[in-house]
């Protein structure tokens, strides 16, 4: 493998990692205002954090440029405040990804919120709890498979993301050449056939390796919540 | 066990006052009751409204308006503005389906409450251990017991959260007879080693008749009556109770002597004797006994050369009026034999012996019809 490949495997890992990371505490919270509370405009918050799925990636692409540019509404303030720039920075490629999985992320988790048996929670607030307690001893345990699943999702989501990374922040060899990036570029190469096969082999067992590593622990705290440990 | 007297509070503590009005959908609740009992039965039909006045009590629903009051503390009054949250009520729930919690332990679920005490008095875990008999079930989770073992470790839980109330909202409901019955020692043994105040939902009057001292009828939403439980099931003009296949009434009387040949014991209560199985207690022992309606005959003479044990001469002092929901063959009568005793007739003897208020009349009933409890 050339430095290239290795470099555009370990910039999608860490893109991946990253924006899984940082949409999760978010993720959760969306997940539990759509799964637990009543108001007015719920429909419209759940189409909205629903777009990225139904959206042309591209079309995200140039609305997080136009928003998070060095020129955009968030962007220039960003940049003239704190010197800090997003775009075309591999940042901004796990910003782009993490726009793209956090649709994913919040089904995963709000699903395991509506399923589990809210009387539960109502039980462990008759013993003394206060809410911050009934969630951390109690919710949080109890959905943790579906965070998993929503983490894995998102990862996953993440590794593939092409058309908003594109878009957003191009393709810059080793600062925004992630995996898909580079397999493409490979592809556009005279003679790149044998490398992107390669870097398909190895974007194939990352996935992989995350699905079979997710199966097993939830299996096990499956296993854990039926009794058996 | 020992110390015991320990958990007993001063009489009184245990009780509620509560005026409380809410309305779901065309379904109204209204219920207003001052109960001063150990145990305190809400009884009624299904969808009579019993859990949704429990979880008023928890503070898990809302009432339109009201006051609650527990223990002489207001913990939700609508015209001043309080509504103490349910974690600060210190109303330990045992809920129909027992509500364990999944991922941890037996032992984890029972220290849950431990955490943040309530304002009851503290239970030793050894002891609420050893009363429910749950030692051996301590390193399990909750997937693999019984039904009749979740629901003790959901009343150990409870307990251990150090309740001034407990509330039992048919903890017996979900489990089959046999099942049933092994719980309710549980339930009297724990009715009298801790006497925290209980407030038992139920829809089975063997159950309540058995563990309560104070009874609340529901019915439709309203509290039809509430009082101690001999005087409310001494009442022939409650619809609700006279509906009922296995109303019966509940006399308090002392062990006088026993016959130890026979296996019999002798119990007196106002200068009436009355025979029953015997019981293993003290002599002067005051034992509480159930006697069902449809187990007492009445004569107008005494009757001669019969198996019966128990003929009490006593004076009719009610006959049931008719109402919708009673079979059409049958009529309650009371006979005050030195008390109240319920009887359940054929309408037809009660017109060919002519019964009314003020008849003298003996009251028949066999011995091994009578339930200690």
């Amino acid at each position: 493998m050339s430095p290239a490949e290795i470099d555009a495997l370990m910039l999608s890992l860490r893109v991946a990692f990253w924006s899984t990371l940082w949409s999760l505490p978010l993720a959760m919270f969306v997940a539990w205002v759509l799964a637990r509370r009543q108001f007015i405009g719920k429909t419209l918050v759940d189409a909205l954090v629903h777009m990225p799925l139904v959206m042309p990636p591209v079309v995200m692409g140039f609305l997080l440029l136009m928003f998070l540019g060095r020129k955009g509404w968030i962007g220039a303030p960003l940049y003239d405040w704190f010197g800090v720039t997003i775009a075309f920075t591999w940042k901004g490629a796990a910003v782009a990804s993490a726009v793209m999985a956090f649709p994913l992320m919040v089904r995963a988790i709000r699903l395991s919120l509506e399923s589990m048996d809210q009387g539960l929670e109502t039980a462990a607030q008759t013993l003394g709890a206060g809410p911050v307690r009934v969630f951390t001893s109690i919710t949080l345990p109890l959905i943790f498979p579906g965070i998993l699943t929503g983490l894995v999702l998102a990862f996953a989501r993440s590794l593939g993301e092409f058309g908003a990374t594109i878009t957003f922040v191009s393709n810059i060899p080793g600062e925004t050449r992630t995996l898909p990036l580079a397999i493409f570029s490979l592809l556009q190469t005279p003679g790149g056939d044998a490398a992107a096969i390669r870097l398909v082999a190895m974007s194939a067992a990352v996935a992989f390796l995350a699905l079979v590593l997710s199966e097993w622990t939830a299996q096990r705290i499956t296993k854990r919540l039926k009794g058996s440990a | 066990m020992d110390g015991a007297a320990d958990y007993k509070t001063p009489k009184g503590v245990g009780v509620i006052k509560l005026d409380v009005r809410r309305k779901v959908g065309r379904f109204t609740l209204e219920a207003r009751y001052e109960s001063s009992g150990d145990v305190t039965a809400l009884f009624g039909p299904s969808g009579a409204g019993k859990t949704m006045l429990a979880d008023m009590i928890a503070g898990l629903v809302r009432p339109d308006r009201g006051q609650i009051n527990i223990a002489g503390e207001t913990v939700f009054d609508s015209d001043k503005s309080i509504n103490i949250r349910p974690e600060k009520r210190g109303v330990g729930y045992v809920f129909q389906e027992g509500r364990l919690f999944p991922h941890i332990s037996v032992e984890s679920n029972l220290c849950y409450g431990i955490a943040r005490p309530g304002p009851g008095i503290e239970m030793k875990f050894a002891d609420v251990v050893e009363l429910l008999g749950l030692g051996p079930i301590l390193k399990r989770m909750p997937h693999f017991l019984s039904g009749g073992e979740r629901q003790r470790v959901a009343v150990g839980r409870a307990l251990l959260s150090r309740p001034r109330l407990l509330l039992m909202d048919e903890p017996l409901a979900s489990l089959d007879t046999a099942r049933r019955s092994e719980i309710l020692p549980f339930l009297e043994s724990l009715r009298s080693q801790f006497s925290v105040p209980i407030v038992y939902v139920s829809h089975a009057m063997d159950e309540v008749a058995r563990l309560a001292d104070y009874l609340v009828l529901i019915d439709e939403g309203q509290v039809t009556a509430s009082g101690p439980i001999g005087e409310v099931l001494g009442r022939l003009d409650l619809p609700g109770l006279g509906a009922l296949a296995d109303v019966g009434s509940i006399l308090n009387l002392a062990l006088e002597t026993q016959i130890e040949e026979d296996s019999l014991s002798v119990l007196t209560l106002n200068g009436a004797r009355l025979v029953v199985p015997a019981l293993d207690l003290p002599i002067g022992t005051a034992v509480r006994v159930r006697v069902q309606a449809r187990d007492v005959a009445i004569a107008l003479v005494r009757p001669e050369k019969i198996s019966t044990l128990n003929i009490l001469a006593g004076t009719i002092t009610a006959i049931e009026a008719e109402h919708p929901e009673k079979a059409r063959h049958q009529q309650d009568v009371l006979i005050d034999v030195g008390a109240p005793l319920r009887a359940r007739l054929t309408r037809k003897s009660v017109r060919d012996l002519g019964l009314k208020p003020g008849v003298e009349a003996f009251a028949v009933l066999k011995a091994v019809a009578v339930e200690q409890r």
